[in-house]
């Protein structure tokens, strides 16, 4: 912030025709960097010169005559120059312009969005966007990757008001000679960014409701600049905003497949979607996260919103969600985020399936579930109802499977881990990128992998290795290096198989062990956008398939190379012999590394008796 | 505003006791504990009489030099015992019946809760926050 611009307009503003001025915060910074931009000396207080200022009423896009009248009545042909009030009268002014108020000193007295100017002739490709249209554009979050990184950052920093260029998402853009330029967009990102985080910048809040309708227009306004992929993304993302927060860090969003997999566990335990899960049901569900009670009794009140003792499928999920939320480690809120109230979780499309058209083009659903997955992929958002349709249908066809393995596995609640994935590990892995590489043009850099339980991580490899499509980014080793958890790695195993039941297809029957119908449950959900991918036949053969299996490498990628986008019948079967083959490799994997757990468990035994026995020679000494 | 609040199960052991002043908190202890003698005799008396029609608001239980104690029953027989500040003399009595339905309100949340045991301590937050709005504003 510029102390000298801020204090010199308020005086300077008194000078002005009797008005006083109310500036808010971001209209102070952006008009004490737009005076800034156009006078010529160093001075704070040097009056702003009267060609910068001229470009800079022209890039406002104002009729001349409008222009003419804001010179007038901001004062400045009445001293003669651009001082600071007048210059900030005169931002004032045209902002009320362009909002379509009359220019006149009165309308200036109210809160206004900030004006708005086209790219000035200095920045090539720069468009001078304000707050305003990077706080409406926000809506729309970047597809970009820089822009992502960039976001994330400024989101991860948290940035109130000033911000450094280093933060700079625009650090991307090609031209941005002057770092100014950067500072106003930076400013307006780390704006629209701590407008977004909800409850900072009191002065942005009030401005926030302006912002939204000025964010449609402003984003059309983006798309006419240049402004490399800043207004590229903006242009091209204009989706139904429905809320004020950050879609792609928000763990308190729930995804598509979180909200489908949470779906079918209520159905689980309450066939009919409108109904309610009573308490006990609920609390006998619950406990079997292994969380705490006091936990589990604090997301009960957090979910609970009527306060009935039972769980409508908005609470259901919005208490299954912050299970899991906590079972990854994030620490409970004190009050439930609003992406979890009933109302809100109800009105984003909590419906029961909808029939759509479920294998569409392979080149479609990828990507759409790719964006799913992918925590940071705001592009998720631009099409959440083919990503809802397709999963939904997705869910259709695997009903009776899942409310089937449910049972069993609702006895088992170690799935919890494997949750982990849709919070973090989508984002997270090479794996990814390699995926996307076939499919989408650049894809931002692999998020940091949370290391959670090994649980998460191995889910992690070998889920996105069998959706690999050729990149292979390390398959990990089978869990034999694991330290004892012997359910959980074999249960990973099993996820991952679920995972990619549709890789490792058909060989059910053979493969089928109750520990692995267990994970059937887990991995399903996150698997579904995987699933859309494939043929309806696949499906079915993954849906039978139960086994744990393990995808080597080499015959995903074999896999993969039949998948491109064609539909025929052969590439099943291609599809099922690999699946096969890989579902015995799985197998073998399996068993060796039962050998190995067995061998641990000896050797434990063994050292528990010599503890035992050592006991026993001590307690008579102890005695005595 | 409230000096001190307890929940006290039918059993007379306190699931729910939090009191503002922290530097005197045994005393307040003691009071509430006194306080049940007198619970319990306001219930036995009306319990005589027809027990559907007893008021779930007992009133003031007794007043000290320095407080006053106010005592509150639910059809459970748990007991709501607030102990409020005699200086603050413009609590009047219809407030103090909307702070117990507050706080019986808020019970009912709880219990409604199936990972709350019926008997065991409370440990709600959102039972907390309430209390804490009820009590006074201690700078």
């Amino acid at each position: 912030r510029k102390p000298g611009s801020g204090g010199g307009s308020r005086p300077g503003a008194a000078a002005a025709p009797a008005l006083l001025l109310p500036l808010s915060e971001a209209e102070q910074q952006c008009y004490a960097e737009l005076f800034a931009r156009c006078r010529p000396g160093p001075a704070p207080e040097a009056a702003a010169g009267g060609s910068g200022v001229a470009e800079l009423f022209r890039a406002s896009q104002l009729p001349a005559d409008a222009l003419h009248q804001i010179t007038e009545l901001c004062g400045a042909k009445r001293v003669g120059y651009f001082g600071p009030a007048q210059f900030y009268v005169a931002l004032k002014l045209i902002a009320a312009a362009q909002s379509g108020l009359p220019v006149r000193l009165e309308s200036i007295k109210s809160e206004l969005p900030l004006p708005r100017f086209v790219a000035l002739k200095n920045d090539s490709e720069m468009r001078y966007g304000t707050p305003a249209e990077i706080l409406g554009a926000k809506h729309q979050i970047p597809h970009t990757a820089l822009d992502k990184n960039s976001f994330k950052r400024a989101d991860e920093g948290d940035k109130q008001e000033t911000k450094s260029p280093p933060v700079s998402p625009v650090g991307s853009p090609p031209a941005s000679p002057s770092s100014y330029q950067r500072v106003p967009l930076s400013y307006g990102y780390s704006k629209s960014r701590s407008g977004h985080e909800q409850k900072h910048g009191a002065s942005y809040e009030s401005r926030h409701s302006a912002h939204q309708q000025d964010g449609s227009a402003a984003g059309n306004y983006g798309a006419k600049s240049a402004h490399g992929q800043l207004s590229r993304s903006l242009s091209a993302e204009k989706e139904p905003q429905n809320s004020s927060s950050n879609y792609s860090d928000d763990p308190w969003r729930i995804t598509e497949e979180q909200r489908d997999y949470y779906l079918n566990q209520f159905k689980t335990l309450q066939p009919d979607l409108n109904s309610f899960i009573s308490g006990t049901v609920a609390k006998n569900f619950f406990t079997k996260s292994k969380l705490p009670i006091p936990e589990l009794s604090h997301i009960w009140e957090l979910s609970d919103v009527d306060c009935d003792g039972a769980l409508t499928l908005a609470e259901f999920c919005a208490a299954f969600h912050l299970i899991v939320a906590r079972k990854n480690g994030y620490p409970l809120p004190d009050k439930l985020p609003e992406t979890l109230l009933p109302d809100y979780l109800q009105t984003a499309s909590l419906k029961p399936i909808r029939d759509c058209a479920l294998f569409d083009s392979y080149s479609e659903s990828l990507p759409v579930s790719q964006q799913t997955r992918d925590f940071n992929r705001t592009e998720v958002r631009n099409v959440p109802k083919i990503c809802a349709l397709n999963i939904s249908t997705t869910v259709k066809t695997i009903p009776k499977e899942f409310q089937h393995l449910a049972i069993k596995t609702v006895k088992d609640f170690v799935f919890l881990y494997y949750f982990l994935f849709p919070f973090r590990s989508y984002s997270s892995t090479s794996i990814e990128d390699a995926m996307k590489k076939g499919e989408e043009p650049p894809t931002p850099p692999p998020r940091p992998q949370k290391s959670h339980s090994r649980a998460s991580s191995l889910d992690l490899n070998k889920i996105f290795q069998q959706n690999t499509q050729a990149a292979r980014s390390g398959w990990l080793p089978p869990p034999p290096a694991l330290p004892p958890r012997p359910l959980v790695s074999q249960t990973e195993q099993v996820s991952e198989i679920e995972l990619h039941p549709q890789m490792n297809r058909v060989p059910p029957q053979t493969e089928e062990s109750s520990p692995t119908k267990k994970e059937i449950l887990l991995t399903q959900p996150p698997s579904k956008p995987i699933r859309r991918k494939f043929r309806p036949e696949n499906q079915m053969l993954e849906n039978q398939e139960l086994s744990p299996t393990i995808s080597a490498a080499s015959s995903l990628s074999a896999v993969k190379s039949h998948h491109p986008v064609q539909k025929q019948s052969s590439k099943q079967k291609r599809a099922i012999q690999t699946a096969i083959r890989k579902n015995k490799e799985a197998n073998a994997v399996l068993a060796r590394l039962n050998s190995e757990l067995q061998q641990q468990l000896k050797e434990v035994h063994k050292e528990r008796i010599a503890l035992e026995t050592q006991l026993e020679q001590l307690r008579p000494v102890t005695v005595l | 505003m409230a000096v001190c609040i307890a929940v006290i199960a039918k059993e007379n052991y306190p699931l729910y006791i939090r009191s503002v002043p922290t530097e005197n908190e045994l005393k307040f202890h003691y009071t509430v504990h006194t306080s049940l003698d007198v619970v319990d005799e306001k219930i036995s008396a009306m319990g005589k009489a027809l027990v559907d029609q007893r008021e779930l608001y007992l009133g003031l239980l007794y007043p000290t030099e320095d407080y006053k104690v106010y005592g509150y029953v639910t059809n459970s027989k748990v007991k709501f015992v607030m102990v409020v500040d005699s200086s603050n003399t413009a609590l009047r009595d219809n407030e103090i019946r909307s702070m117990f339905r507050k706080l019986h309100n808020s019970y009912t949340d709880i219990m409604c809760n199936p990972f709350y045991n019926p008997g065991d301590c409370i440990h709600s937050r959102a039972f907390d926050n309430m209390v804490t709005s009820m009590m006074m504003q201690v700078c």
